[in-house]
């Protein structure tokens, strides 16, 4: 079964889907759809080392977005707004990685690749790497799941019911760098920051419960990315942003359904 | 034991010394309240105690063990977020729900379990907070301006009901108002804060000390100190108050 290509790259859309529904979450309740870009932006030097020093993609993008995360998470509220240090990191990151990747002669690279990602090329080895690194980021969600969600809602409640919201932030950092080193071969860098936000705000309107929220963005994201990959078959377009649209288009889809129940 | 002891604390906060040398026990089931003027550091000293602030000098000692339940001054909700007020009430530990009906109806909010945070009013907002810090049975319960946002009949209804919790449950209060004159009357012990502790005792022992009456006047029991206060009171740290400024319409800063 896993011998057929659309097989495997569906399974590897689902299981992208499935890691970043509960993240996209945080990142959404939070309000830091910077912090997922500026990570996944990142991702591309870490495309370009991992090519210079022949190491694996998927470790040296994983070392990169993580660096990323912590610089943007300890400099934040230390002078500078975090949309202006967005602009000055994520951007930097980009041009750094595009200009390292230029260097690299003799390995032709497909930086298209990695720019929007190659859902079609995804290998065995790389789908053993999609589901465990979703499997990790999804128990670590669920591990830290009460905490993550008393410190989203205030700091000092956490405090008080002896949780510490830095440590929280860490985890939600570590798995969202996961996360991007995991989904870059399936969406590309530009394009995860639309995998971890749209799901979400998709099933914000429907939901009651924050559990609720998590899932429906999991059966959205996979939705998106199923249906993207079978519009991107039927009419030949590239598969990662076909994926993003198929979201958007559900995104719309479900903000005019809550816009008609509200004037019912 | 002590509930909780300060031991000479020192906080600084963005260069500068909001709490300097606190020194302050509390005993279980005893209800106190911290008064002070506008950046006194009255929220600084809860939020030490919690564990929210890391002490310069000195430090927090809580006793082993100890259950804290926390009202906080404010508490947005993110649009973003769907919170039901049974799903807050189990944050971060799962309750059943027949315990979360429970506390709803002795909290005077009743049959609210399934609406949205989003969508109570201020004087229901403030009763499910309490209701939630008192679900974990806690030794003490702290509470940050807690009436902040409600009309007088509603803050007067809420302070008879924190009465209602001590006589019911003993644990410790320990908490800050600017309500004096609802509040004092309700403490066993009220602290003046201002950077340092000015002078604690009984309200009424408090109320005629020269310190306290630097800070708010010599209204009736502290009474007209929510109005108007002028205050001679100076410090050689850099808190700079209005000399006469109105509390009912100031809002609290915590630095």
């Amino acid at each position: 079964m896993l011998d057929d290509f659309l097989t495997r790259a569906a399974l590897a859309g689902v299981g992208v889907a499935i890691a970043t529904a509960p993240l996209g979450c945080f990142v959404v309740w939070r309000r830091m759809a910077y912090f997922g870009d500026a990570t996944a932006h990142a991702a591309i030097l870490g495309v370009a080392l991992s090519l210079t020093l022949s190491t694996s993609i998927f470790g040296g993008v994983l070392v990169v977005a993580l660096l990323m995360a912590l610089a943007v998470s300890s400099l934040s509220g230390k002078g500078y707004a975090v949309d202006t240090l967005l602009g000055v990191l994520a951007h930097s990151a980009l041009a750094f990685g595009l200009v390292a990747v230029s260097f690299l002669q003799g390995v032709r690279i497909d930086l298209m690749a990695y720019l929007f990602g190659d859902v079609l090329a995804v290998t065995r080895t790389d789908l053993a790497v999609i589901w465990g690194g979703a499997g990790l980021v999804l128990a670590l969600t669920a591990w830290r799941w009460s905490a993550l969600l008393t410190a989203t809602l205030n700091p000092d409640l956490a405090y008080a019911s002896n949780i510490d919201p830095k440590r929280e932030q860490l985890i939600l950092t570590v798995a969202l760098a996961l996360v991007v080193a995991v989904a870059i071969k399936v969406v590309g860098a530009l394009l995860i920051g639309a995998l971890l936000v749209i799901p979400a705000a998709t099933a914000r309107p429907f939901a009651r419960t924050p559990e609720a929220m998590a899932v429906m963005a999991a059966a959205l994201g996979a939705g998106a990315a199923l249906g993207g990959l079978w519009a991107a078959f039927h009419f030949d377009t590239p598969t990662g942003p076909t994926m993003v649209c198929v979201a958007a288009v559900l995104f719309a889809a479900s903000n005019a359904v809550a816009l008609l129940r509200r004037a019912v | 034991m002590s509930l909780i002891s300060l031991e000479h604390l020192s906080v600084r906060l963005g260069g500068n010394t909001v709490l300097q040398d606190v020194n302050f026990t509390m005993e279980p089931g005893e209800i106190v309240t911290i008064v002070g003027p506008n950046g006194s550091g009255k929220s600084t000293m809860l939020r030490s105690i919690i564990g929210a602030l890391t002490p310069d000098h000195g430090r927090v000692k809580l006793q082993d063990g100890l259950r804290i339940g926390y009202v906080p001054q404010s508490l947005a909700i993110d649009s973003t977020l769907p919170m039901p007020v049974h799903r807050f009430m189990a944050l971060p530990i799962r309750v059943p729900r027949a315990k979360i009906v429970d506390a709803l109806e002795a909290a005077g909010v009743a049959g609210l379990a399934d609406r949205a945070m989003t969508d109570l009013s201020g004087g229901q907002f403030q009763r499910v907070l309490l209701a939630r810090a008192l679900l974990g049975d806690p030794h003490l319960l702290i509470l940050d301006e807690a009436t902040q946002g409600l009309d007088q009949p509603g803050s007067a209804a809420f302070y008879r009901q924190i009465e209602d919790v001590r006589a019911r449950l003993g644990c410790g209060i320990l908490m800050v108002s600017h309500e004096l004159h609802v509040v004092m009357s309700a403490s066993d012990r009220v602290i003046c804060l201002n950077g340092h502790v000015c002078c604690e005792g009984r309200p009424e022992i408090v109320a005629e000390a020269p310190a306290y009456r630097a800070l708010f006047g010599s209204g009736t029991q502290g009474a007209l100190a929510l109005y108007r206060h002028e205050h001679t009171h100076t410090h050689d740290d850099d808190h700079d108050h209005d000399h006469v400024h109105d509390h009912k319409h100031d809002r609290e800063h915590s630095h």
